[in-house]
């Protein structure tokens, strides 16, 4: 079990990491989600032991890793872009692990044969990094850290240098792998959809400190604050009267400020809201409106695939009620 | 066509300028051994290697430049991690400060190790001098720095994340050395092994100083041979079978160099890693750095405090002497005229020479880049491009004492009677300083962007206007350090200068051996203190040249 106590990692006279509390048990995957210069990769290196804590202690099933270097933390390190050794080939990237702990040249060949099956590159092993793609590479990369049969997998923003497509399916084939594998692993990213695809737990940094902790599904359905919201996904944060009238349409108790998820209000039915369409962009999967709702002001809704209605035209809005967070004020640590 | 029509414009005075003073030389100072008597025989080629003396000398050359290629590495890898990689106090100016060994007047580096290791010097109980010991601490004196500027840039711009991603495998510092830092590193070692090698094995000056005639590397043996030193005849032929001998050596040793030097993977990740406070487990390689600078800082030391002792008190007499002309065997005092001219003259000789020589390397130079560096439009003009290169780097693999002799035997005949031109010997200085110009610009001419010539030009720029705009900003910098080198190669030339020099003009290092060969203390302190005014003289410019800070310079 990984704790996190009072970090804090500082450049000088800026802390890039204030005073951070985490806990991981074990098997359990987190997600560190954060905007860029949030302190996220920073407090990764210190939890790696690369980087020297200005206060607190990382610890492991109640041991303080301040006097524990890198390499005898068991904590594989996967990088963004995956520093593989490109003078090795990529039987000798994920076999490096197996050789420094002397295990036999047959038995390693055979263990790093079954890792990269596990990633789905199995006859990959006498290519050179430099021929593979980028997907590949960070298979390369993540079998290496598995062969170190790590404590704690430790996760630099591990898809973020892949194109959309690719995201998406390595990071569904990243969470089956890690479940499999029974690894414990914490992730830090800025891309909320690679937190959600791969861990099961999640917090949200800002500006060095941890604004939010929970399972993922406690997080995506109750930010903590507007920022918070608006960085998960939620397209706006409505306050006072116009959270009150959406609230009322969705027929929850009023309350001082909602975020609103852009599909939380679909145009082109009967509902309670009425509204004037202000720009209209057509996706291959839904309308995007942008609308200047009675009571609210400007918002953004759907529509269904195919219906165009034009600007100035008058629409009515249904509110989903299950795509609203409810954000109390003073809630925030 | 206009395209090429240009680039043939600047090609032509190089290459005229290299076939006349280089391969008209060289090739009649083999010539002379090839074809003795007007007919073709390489029987007495043959039968000159096949001696024992010969023999001889080439395994001393061998195993000298072995030891000291291996010495100066092992001493450098440290000092370069400490001094490139480390956050410490007046790391700047050791750096700067390393420069200086490297381009030291090998006669400076041979009176600089006698010094320390001679009957009266600090190691004097060792009883080293007159040995091969001592020969191969000169050579690892002034080489040890070319491992250090080589392997040190390169190691600065190493990612440090590969090193980072192995650590968090499991693996210790140790490891993480031998596994991934050192396989990183392994063309910049060998690059600087190869480079070492050379110099060792065609080292000459500190080999004649510290050898005399007892020990001889392949370099010195050419000297002797065509000076008659050793039989009291010129010896063409046998001078020609060792300059061969070498020739094709050096060929055979840059090809296994590019061979070692190859990776599977010759893309270097470019990332300059800030500088790291030093940790628990850099004790060893500071602690080894510390004895490398103390290693190179004694010979210096003690030939700055004999130059400045006279029968055990502090004087300044050697350097008072530097205004006469050296103590005759016979006759008492100063004036004596041992040389023909005031030690300060020579030392006036040298400048001038020098600033000769740097203009001359500079311009040739500057025009060899140029030329192989524009972009090439067919495979052809790649390879002939590619050939041109490698012919101006001829000069670093040919030895100095072979390219001198052949000034010696081929440039005294009309239509080419120079050898009583003042051009001569900044000519020959020039040529010998040219590699290393060409190595500071052309990658700095590399790094240029094709396509900012082409944006230059699509806004409405000439060629000159582009020329202006987009190179001259970047190459200024680089032209003043290669200038620099120029001005200290040529300061501290002495194989090919020590065979055309008119004795009416003779150089620095010229006028200091002559002073060591002489009996007499006070010839002997003359010579230290002319030492030390040279080297202070080559340190001031090179030191200049630091400051410019471009980057890497020495990685040749």
């Amino acid at each position: 079990m990984l704790s996190i106590e009072g970090v804090t990692v500082s450049f000088g006279a800026q802390r890039a990491v204030d005073d951070v509390d985490l806990r991981l048990d074990d098997g359990h995957v987190l997600a560190v989600l954060g905007p860029s210069g949030s302190g996220k990769s920073s407090l990764l290196r210190a939890v790696a032991g690369l980087e020297p804590l200005r206060a607190g202690r990382v610890s492991w099933d109640g041991h303080d890793l301040a006097g524990t270097p890198t390499h005898q933390r068991g904590f594989a390190l996967m990088f963004q872009d995956g520093q593989l050794f490109d003078h090795l080939t990529v039987a000798g990237n994920v076999g490096y692990a197996l050789r420094l702990r002397g295990l036999g040249r047959a038995a390693a060949r055979s263990r790093v044969g079954e890792l990269l099956e596990l990633v789905g590159l199995a006859g990959y092993g006498d290519r050179l990094p430099r021929t593979l793609s980028g997907g590949e590479r960070q298979r390369v990369a993540l079998a290496r850290s598995l062969a170190a049969e790590p404590r704690l997998l430790l996760l630099d923003e591990p898809l973020s240098a892949l194109d959309a497509e690719l995201r998406v399916r390595l990071a569904a084939d990243l969470r089956q792998i890690l479940r499999e594998s029974g690894t414990t692993a914490l992730l830090v990213t800025h891309d909320q959809e690679e937190a959600f695809a791969v861990a099961d737990r999640l917090a949200v940094m800002r500006a060095g400190a941890v604004v939010q902790q929970g399972t993922t599904e406690e997080v995506w359905a109750a930010p903590v604050d507007a920022a918070t919201a608006l960085f998960l996904g939620y397209s706006r944060v409505l306050t006072g009267a116009a959270a009150a009238v959406v609230l009322a349409a969705a027929g929850l108790p009023p309350a001082d400020a909602v975020a609103v998820r852009r599909s939380a209000l679909t145009a082109g039915g009967s509902g309670g809201l009425l509204a004037s369409v202000v720009a209209v962009r057509a996706t291959p999967d839904e309308v995007r409106l942008v609308v200047d709702v009675d009571g609210v002001g400007e918002a953004d809704a759907v529509g269904a695939p195919g219906w165009l209605p034009a600007p100035g035209d008058a629409v009515e809005l249904r509110v989903d009620a299950a795509r609203l967070a409810v954000l109390t004020p003073g809630a925030s640590p | 066509m206009r395209r090429v029509a240009g680039l043939l414009a600047l090609a032509a005075v190089p290459t005229g300028v290299l076939a006349v003073f280089f391969l008209l030389p060289v090739s009649g100072m083999l010539q002379r051994g090839v074809w003795p008597d007007g007919s073709f025989d390489l029987g007495g080629i043959a039968e000159v290697l096949g001696q024992e003396r010969t023999r001889k000398v080439v395994w001393f050359t061998v195993w000298t430049s072995t030891v000291s290629t291996v010495a100066s590495v092992a001493m450098g890898l440290p000092a370069a991690y400490v001094l490139h990689r480390l956050a410490l106090p007046l790391r700047g100016v050791v750096r700067a400060a390393l420069l200086v060994p490297f381009v030291l007047p090998t006669v400076v580096v041979g009176i600089a190790i006698r010094q320390l290791v001679g009957p009266s010097g600090p190691l004097g109980f060792l009883g080293l001098d007159g040995t091969p010991a001592a020969i191969v601490m000169g050579l690892v004196f002034f080489n040890v720095a070319v491992v250090i500027r080589t392997v040190g840039t390169a190691w600065e711009a190493l990612d440090r994340r590969p090193a980072e991603a192995a650590s968090a495998l499991g693996a210790s510092p140790l490891q993480v050395l031998r596994t991934v830092t050192l396989p990183a590193l392994r063309p910049a070692i060998v690059s600087a092994a190869a480079v070492v090698f050379l110099f060792c094995a065609t080292g000459f000056g500190v080999v004649l100083m510290l050898g005399g005639t007892r020990y001889s590397s392949v370099e010195t043996e050419i000297y002797l041979l065509t000076t008659g030193a050793i039989t009291g005849s010129v010896e063409y032929q046998a001078a020609a079978a060792l300059s061969l001998l070498q020739i094709a050596a050096v060929v055979v040793m840059l090809l296994i160099a590019a061979r070692l030097r190859a990776v599977p993977d010759p893309t270097v990740r470019r990332l300059r890693a800030p500088a790291a406070r030093p940790r628990a487990h850099d004790v060893p390689a500071l602690v080894a750095t510390g004895v490398v600078l103390l290693a190179i800082a004694a010979p210096i030391l003690t030939l700055l405090a004999g130059s400045l002792r006279q029968d055990g008190h502090w004087t300044l007499t050697y350097y008072r002497a530097l205004q006469g002309s050296g103590q005759d065997a016979g006759a008492s005092g100063m004036g004596g005229g041992l040389l023909r001219v005031p030690v300060s003259e020579a030392l006036g000789n040298s400048l001038r020479i020098a600033v000769d020589a740097t203009w001359m390397a500079l311009l040739l130079g500057l025009l060899v880049s140029i030329v192989v560096t524009r972009r090439a439009h067919s495979r052809t003009e790649a390879s002939v491009r590619n050939a041109f290169d490698g012919l101006f780097m001829l000069p670093l693999g040919v030895s100095a004492v072979t390219l001198g002799f052949g000034f010696l035997i081929t440039l005294d005949d009309p239509p080419l009677d120079l050898r009583s031109s003042p051009l001569l010997v900044p000519i020959a200085q020039a040529l010998v300083a040219l590699p290393l110009v060409v190595r500071v610009l052309v990658p700095v001419l590399q790094s240029i962007d094709d396509r900012q010539r082409q944006a230059a030009a699509s806004l409405g720029a000439g060629p000159l206007r582009s020329l202006m705009t987009v190179e001259v900003p970047v190459l200024w910098r680089p032209l003043l350090a290669a200038a620099g080198f120029a001005f200290a190669v040529s300061l501290g030339e002495f194989g090919a200068t020590s065979f055309i020099v008119r004795a009416q003009v003779p150089t620095l290092p010229v006028v200091i051996y002559r002073l060591i060969g002489s009996p007499g203390t006070l010839n002997y302190g003359t010579a230290m203190a002319a030492s030390v005014v040279l080297a202070a003289a080559t340190a001031l410019v090179v030191l200049a040249v630091e400051r410019l800070r471009v980057p890497g310079v020495g990685v040749l």
